[in-house]
């Protein structure tokens, strides 16, 4: 099974904890841009923060759900990546990987 | 499921069946739709809604009025009293964004708003039409709950609840104070803006002190009988400051202590309790604090005196087609920050956009991320992510919480910096 079906399994399934199970899922575009805030407009971070334009969304969605599950520490991206879906996750890592 | 989840929303999009659901890599909006936005207030909350909305949709013609050319933000201003920062560093211009983004912003004071014609009438005598009508005041201080205290004795004895021209005085006063003297903060009932920001500012008053007038002592007397990080703020203060001995630098006095101030004398710089008077070498008096005056002449507020909006799109439950974001509004269990004045900014201008078409509201997300700093290089946070449950606003359950015991308080502290340089470049870049 490959890692994107498996994704759209759990979702279908209504099994992606992260959020209410009730709310639907946000789109990349709603996600990043709250995550802009602390990453800069556009993913493209003016201080220590890293950017997040155009990189990978392999990398990113791994970074996420590592930290999501606590396989990677970080200062405060643990209880960020918590607030998120599976699905979101991914959303919001095809997201910024499509940036130009 | 034969058909991978990407292809059905695409398929599912193209048909115009969907609503409220993710639509990945989509834009919010495609095709113009040549409306007139006018966002009132640029501050955390409009600014970062005008540029969304233009952002998401830049057939969106969008208006700002502001009555100030030079916009310092509130967050952070505890870092230019504590002398860590110089006001120029919070204070921030509109010509290069208006121009990069193709904003209109016009420097003058919304004094009405006559929701039926969808008018906003200015101070200098300008009607400005609009299709959909942001409104992002922030907060006004509620002078009239301490006997005594008013705009005027606000010179003498600064909230500096807004920055600018009170967050200089206030520096000022700090710098000018003997060693050896007292700093009395009067912190004001919830709710209120920013509710970490008085304990900041004791914090980094107290760094200051301690450097240059180790003498001085700090007193603050507190409409309330807990407050925000309050275990991290503690824990903290006990380190730097003596927090907790006979030898403490900072006193907290709770509500239930006698701390609530009821009156002050400005002249004297005097705080009068239920039961004490204090005399203050520097008094920073912070008020009960309302929604805006705008959103009180609009009829923008309840009976709280804040405004009741609908989360999903931040529509006033007031008056149609007027979006109230940031302190003003309703948002709990969104707290009054920056962060989520600007989190709330954007959930309302992928609303407005969609709206504007006749669209449904794409699913909302928001985030709140707030940095203190207990001293310039201990930092403290507390964040959360929420989502809609029921049409409003909920936090995600098992996201957020305060930085973990033995978090990295160094690391902390440099991210606060870089979460500053962030969002401003967000909001006004």
């Amino acid at each position: 099974m490959t890692r994107t079906s498996l994704l759209s399994a759990l979702f279908v399934a209504g099994l992606a904890v992260g959020h209410s199970a009730t709310a639907a899922d946000a789109s990349g575009q709603m996600i990043a841009a709250q995550c802009n805030g602390c990453h800069g407009f556009e993913g493209k971070s003016v201080g220590d923060a890293p950017s997040l334009h155009g990189r990978s969304a392999a990398l990113m969605a791994k970074a996420m759900m590592d930290f999501k599950s606590e396989a990677r520490q970080a200062t405060i991206m643990n209880r960020i990546a918590k607030g998120y879906s599976d699905a979101e996750i991914q959303n919001v890592a095809e997201y910024y990987a499509n940036l130009k | 499921m034969s058909i991978k989840r990407r292809q059905f929303i695409k398929a599912a999009g193209a048909a115009g069946a969907v609503t409220g659901l993710s639509l990945s890599g989509l834009r919010f909006a495609s095709a113009g739709s040549g409306k007139h936005v006018v966002v009132v207030g640029g501050g955390a909350g409009g600014a970062t809604c005008a540029k969304y909305i233009r952002h998401f949709d830049s057939s969106v013609k969008v208006t700002v009025i502001e009555p100030k050319t030079e916009f310092a933000t509130c967050f952070m201003s505890n870092w230019v009293i504590g002398g860590l920062k110089e006001q120029d560093w919070i204070t921030h211009t509109y010509g290069d964004w208006s121009a990069k983004h193709g904003i209109d912003v016009i420097h003058d004071l919304v004094v009405d708003i006559d929701a039926d014609k969808q008018t906003v009438t200015t101070r200098g005598g300008k009607t400005v039409s609009y299709d959909r009508l942001v409104v992002s005041p922030g907060v006004d201080m509620k002078y009239d709950t301490i006997d005594g205290y008013s705009e005027a004795a606000s010179h003498l004895v600064p909230h500096a609840w807004h920055a600018g021209p009170q967050t200089t005085v206030l520096r000022k006063q700090l710098e000018d104070m003997p060693d050896g003297g007292l700093f009395v903060m009067a912190s004001p009932p919830n709710p209120f803006r920013c509710p970490p920001g008085p304990y900041e500012r004791v914090s980094l008053v107290a760094n200051y002190l301690k450097r240059n007038k180790p003498k001085s002592k700090i007193l603050i007397l507190d409409a309330k009988d807990k407050f925000s990080k309050q275990g991290l703020f503690t824990a903290g203060w006990e380190k730097y400051y003596g927090y907790g001995t006979d030898d403490s630098m900072i006193e907290w006095r709770s509500r239930a202590n006698d701390g609530t101030v009821k009156a002050v004398d400005a002249e004297t710089r005097t705080a009068m309790t239920t039961f004490d008077e204090i005399k203050a070498d520097v008094l920073n008096v912070i008020p009960a604090q309302t929604a805006g005056h705008i959103a009180h002449k609009a009829g923008l507020t309840d009976d709280s005196g804040w405004c009741p909006v609908d989360h999903m799109t931040w529509e006033s439950k007031m008056h149609k087609n007027v979006h109230v974001i940031g302190d003003a509004a309703i948002a709990s269990p969104l707290p009054k920050s920056g962060y989520a004045a600007n989190s709330e900014g954007k959930v309302c201008a992928a609303a407005v956009v969609a709206m504007l078409k006749g669209n449904d509201a794409p699913t909302p997300s928001w985030v709140n991320t707030c940095y203190s700093l207990v001293t310039p290089s201990h930092g403290i946070s507390v964040a959360m992510v929420y989502d809609s449950k029921d049409g409003s606003v909920s936090k995600v359950k098992g996201s957020g919480g305060l930085t973990p015991k033995g978090g990295d308080y160094t690391l902390e502290a440099v991210y606060a910096e870089s979460w500053y340089l962030n969002i401003v470049d967000d909001m006004f870049g």
